[in-house]
């Protein structure tokens, strides 16, 4: 793996916890690698396993659910 | 848009009287024009003033020019008078210079202003106990001695160490921490807090089994010091047993000498075990559990209210009317009442709402705003033409960002037809602007790359609306809070991760139709399940309300539980109040009573209920009812012991039978020479853990009326923990005064109840004294639980949740107290959990106006992110089972003529959580606005694909 590794994360982040928690992350100027794609959903249930699968398979290195 | 919010206001003057108040107000300056600020910050970061942060109770600094709290509404910067260099000194204004928007007025001046109401609701808080002034525990001296409330900024990931919990001397990790609960209540000697605070047990157990979280290594131990632990809330039983089991070590101690440890780091502690010896240990800090006092200034808002206070000059308020103060149309909530925990401040929030909201019946909706929109443009079938608003927010984004490369960008998208780079895309000539362009381009589509959806989502679909096109057609790309702010230090990346996000937005809000919000008719009547207190508060003040309300009982007669109290722990008299609120209810106008009754069959969702009630009795009938929303006050009922010869001798008696017998026969149980009572009978043991919050108070007060009666006479109390809360504190007080014994007793080694010939004897081991009691006793009364009365048939007709015990829930525990788990349906009373007549009032009251908000309008309108059925639907049903809400039923259909099954989602159920769709796996189901293939879109998007 060379050092320019950037890995592309996609991130589904419910909407009353984990993206607020990101909002609130911004408001308090926390600091964190910009590899996260977020895609804001209402409930960390509503993420199809297959959207995990899709991403992986479509070229994303990385996946994260948060809610 | 109906709410004005006035901050940095002082009440100058008060005149008139209920339905007609006149009162003065003054707003002082905060030299930050509101309507231009946009909470950037960079007043803040360019402020050379520090001052301390009260918020992090000083712990850490702010500046001059500041917000209290990331979360503060509303998001509006302030500039602190008596800080400011420029304001104190005449020099600086460096704020000035750099504030992007131009909002700050050092001209600002105070602004007076009248206002009439009708009404007025206080609720100034409390203010923290200072234990400086109690100079034994070090605080101010001992660096790692600190109050409760600096320690809970510790804790916080927004406070002074971001979470990382470290002791103030050294910074370092500290291992060994002690809790002293109490300090600065239930103390008449060093202060006038004769009352207990109500909070600290929990949030000390709380801060210490969070600490276990934060901390690590083999050493690492929490003690908390008390003198009784008071965990009488739902659910904190047995959070206190969790925490005894996770090791917190809990003594029945109060310290009372505390010394620096070794180079003034860490503190020693001496205190006196329940066994009588002394004991000298150290510890790395000492959290003091401060209590809750009435802030200094609400004094003098009192005053100008005219309004009486009590000995501790919390709000005079009577349990029949919890949130009455002594001048009609003034109304109080909140600590001010007295020291009370969050679920019953919010509770008791909405049942003074109610209240007010009584006085004004006449005025009601005479000077509610409601905006109007234009018709919204038929979008269905167009090719999407996209509107791309990328926002600089000053330099919020633009000075990471690069803005200019993120909007070239963006008109290379598919579908992009307009792109434009704006200072502010929030501002009100933006706001115009986008709805100019919006038709000039004739866009259907529109992405704002700004802040969050979270904030500033009804602000850009309010301006869609304006310009004529759905809400629903709206993205936003947050490239702020989730771009610029967390990547500082790398723009080059950020830039490329905001054009992403513009990608990501574009490829999906092709992808948005027009939505409706859903509109439900709603039935403009209640229904109240439950005749006791509760339920008749309920019907009454929904009646009051102006609504027709059905009062179902399932016994012969309206009044529950109430009949058998005699006296609140106020000592006003239950009965008579009873009495009236029957005769109210039964005579009211538009409330209907039926007794023998119940409801037998529930159909329908919130707003548009139906339902079978059947009518025992010697009339027996059904009928059917519509209604819009129902208060349940089922109630509880006291649990009949098997234990201490219980129901084998008639001298051993529930605490209600004891009350019964006493009223009988007076003299003679006055007369007795020894009356022994037992706390905890069937409460806080394996069957029933949780505490039944009512029976310490209830054993204190007989027994204060048994030594009135009879001082001579030997009155015994044992108990596991004496749980006098709040003001019920001057009744622990009076007892012990008056002489009434309290002996703790350990659950493993039980009291026992035992004949010696015709002699009742009581065995009980003291701790203190280290030897068993045998107490001769002519009666025994029994503290037994309070048991939820059978709620099954309600659980199978509404699908509402109940905890382990049998109590019906609430939506949230803390914040939504009085709502049930299915939307339309309030709880109030005993069936919630036990408590005395005042909190039953007051829930029951919260409840109404709850119910109130809802029966207000005769439409309702819903959010459109719902499920809806696709025809890939086979009728498998998988998603029937997860579906949280129950919104999801199978129907049979033709298709292609022949049967077959589909789902049918019900929209007033349903929440949009999407589990359905997560589930299905043929796409049977979507969810407006998050859809599968909008969601994949993104995904792609974000892949380049």
């Amino acid at each position: 793996m060379s050092e320019s590794f950037e890995p592309v994360i996609i991130g589904f982040l419910c909407n009353w916890c984990a993206y607020a928690g990101g909002d609130l992350a911004g408001v308090s100027r926390l600091q964190y690698p910009p590899n996260m794609r977020a895609v804001r959903v209402m409930c960390s249930g509503m993420v199809h396993p297959d959207f995990v699968v899709d991403a992986l398979t479509k070229g994303a290195d990385g996946a994260i659910v948060m809610g | 848009m109906n709410v004005e919010l006035l901050t940095l206001t002082d009440i100058i003057a008060v005149s008139g009287e209920a339905g007609d108040f006149t009162v003065n107000l003054k707003q002082n300056p905060r030299y930050i024009d509101m309507s231009k600020c946009i909470a950037c910050g960079v007043c803040a970061e360019k402020c050379p003033k520090k001052v301390d942060d009260e918020f992090n109770m000083g712990t850490n600094k702010r500046k001059a020019a500041y917000i209290k709290y990331g979360q503060t509404v509303p998001l509006k910067y302030a500039i602190d008078p008596d800080a400011c260099i420029y304001l104190t000194k005449g020099k600086c204004r460096a704020c000035e210079k750099f504030c992007p928007t131009g909002a700050i007025n050092f001209d600002d001046t105070p602004q007076f202003s009248t206002v009439n109401v009708g009404s007025v609701i206080l609720a100034p808080g409390f203010a923290p106990f200072d234990p400086s002034v109690q100079d034994f525990y070090g605080y101010k001296k001992i660096p790692d001695v600190v109050t409760s409330l600096e320690y809970e900024r510790y804790l916080s990931a927004s406070g002074p160490f971001m979470g990382h919990l470290i002791r103030p001397s050294d910074e370092q990790e500290p291992q060994k921490i002690a809790w002293l609960q109490c300090v600065g209540s239930r103390n008449t000697n060093n202060c006038n807090n004769g009352y207990c605070s109500n909070v600290c047990c929990m949030y000390a157990i709380k801060q210490a089994l969070v600490t276990a979280e934060h901390l690590h290594g083999d050493n690492v131990s929490q003690t908390i010091f008390n003198m009784d632990i008071r965990s009488h809330g739902k659910e904190f039983e047995r959070y206190y047993e969790n925490a005894i089991e996770q090791g917190v070590r809990f003594i029945k101690a109060r310290p009372h000498s505390f010394m620096p440890g070794k180079n003034n780091r860490g503190v020693v502690m001496t205190y006196f075990t329940e066994e009588g010896e002394q004991t000298t240990e150290e510890f790395d800090m000492a959290v003091l559990s401060i209590g809750l006092e009435v802030p200094e200034d609400a004094g003098d808002l009192a005053a100008k209210f005219n309004i009486e206070l009590d000995r501790y000059r919390f709000v005079k308020t009577t349990c029949f009317e919890p949130v009455n103060s002594s001048k009609d149309g003034v109304f109080v909530t909140g600590a001010f009442q007295g020291p009370k925990d969050i679920p019953q401040s919010v509770a008791e929030a909405s049942s003074a709402a109610g209240e007010a909201a009584k006085l004004l019946v006449d005025a009601k909706g005479s000077l509610t705003k409601v905006k109007t929109y234009p018709d919204e443009k038929d979008i269905s079938g167009k090719e999407p033409r996209i509107g791309v608003f990328v926002c600089s927010c000053g330099i919020n984004i633009a000075n990471v960002v690069d803005v200019n490369a993120v909007s070239e960008y963006a008109k290379t998208l598919p579908n992009v037809v307009h792109v434009e780079n704006n200072l502010f895309t929030c501002s009100t000539d933006t706001q115009d602007l986008i709805a100019k362009t919006i038709s000039e381009h004739d866009l259907n589509r529109i992405v704002v790359a700004a802040c969050t959806p979270r904030t500033h989502e009804p602000l850009f679909q309010d301006t869609l609306r304006e310009a004529g096109i759905n809400a629903y057609l709206l993205e936003m790309a947050n490239i702020r809070n989730h771009n610029s702010w967390v990547h500082q230090k790398e723009p080059e990346k950020a830039t490329d991760k905001a054009k992403d996000q513009v990608r990501m937005a574009v490829a999906r809000v092709a992808r948005n139709t027009s939505l409706d919000r859903l509109s439900v008719s709603v039935v403009q009547k209640a229904l109240v399940i439950g005749g006791g207190l509760s339920g008749m508060t309920s019907a009454l003040g929904l009646a009051d309300q102006g609504f027709e309300t059905v009062l179902v009982e399932k016994s012969g007669r309206l009044g529950g539980n109430a009949w058998s109290l005699k006296s609140t722990w106020k000592g006003e008299p239950i009965r008579p109040m009873v009495r009236k609120l029957i005769e109210q209810v039964e005579n009211h106008k538009r409330i209907t009573v039926h007794t023998n009754a119940q409801v037998k069959t529930s159909g329908g969702s919130v707003g548009n209920f139906t339902g079978k009630i059947e009518v025992g009795g010697d009339n027996p009938r059904e009928f059917e009812i519509q209604y819009g929303a129902a208060v349940v006050a089922t109630g509880a009922h006291e649990y009949k012991p098997d234990e201490y010869l219980y129901g084998k001798d008639g001298r051993v008696m529930t605490h209600l039978e004891f009350d019964e017998r006493i009223e009988k026969d007076a003299a003679q149980v006055t007369g007795a020479d020894s009356i022994v009572f037992i706390q905890c009978v069937g409460s806080r043991d394996q069957e029933r853990p949780y505490c039944s919050r009512v029976c310490c108070t209830h054993s204190v007060k007989t027994a204060i009326y048994l030594k009135e009666q009879n001082p001579d006479m030997t009155v015994t109390i044992l108990h596991r923990d004496i749980r006098t809360y709040g003001a019920r504190e001057d009744l622990y007080k009076q007892a012990r005064d008056l002489g009434v014994l309290f002996v703790r007793y350990n659950p493993d080694r039980k009291p026992d109840v035992s004949k010696a010939g015709d002699d009742l004897i009581v065995t009980a081991y003291d701790p203190v004294l280290r030897d068993e009691l045998k107490i001769h006793a002519d009666y025994v009364a029994l503290a037994s639980a309070v048991v939820p009365n059978e709620t099954k048939e309600l659980v199978d007709l509404y699908k509402c949740g109940v905890n382990e015990d049998g109590f019906i829930n609430e939506a949230h525990p803390k914040l939504r107290p009085v709502d049930m788990t299915v939307d339309g349906l309030f709880v109030a009373g005993l069936c919630n959990y036990p408590k005395p007549v005042d909190e039953a009032v007051s829930q029951a009251k919260a409840a109404t106006a709850r119910a109130g908000v809802l029966l207000a309008r005769d439409v309702m309108q819903l959010d459109a992110v719902k499920s809806y059925v696709t025809e890939k639907c086979d009728g498998c049903g998988l998603c029937v089972d997860v579906c949280p809400y129950l919104a999801i039923q199978l129907e049979d259909y033709q298709r292609n003529g022949c049967k077959a099954k589909r789902i049918k989602t019900d929209p007033a159920l349903c929440k949009g959580c999407g589990l359905c769709a997560a589930t299905c796996p043929k796409e049977g189901v979507n969810i407006y606005g998050f859809t599968l293939d909008q969601i994949r879109a993104q995904v792609d998007a974000a892949l380049m694909l």
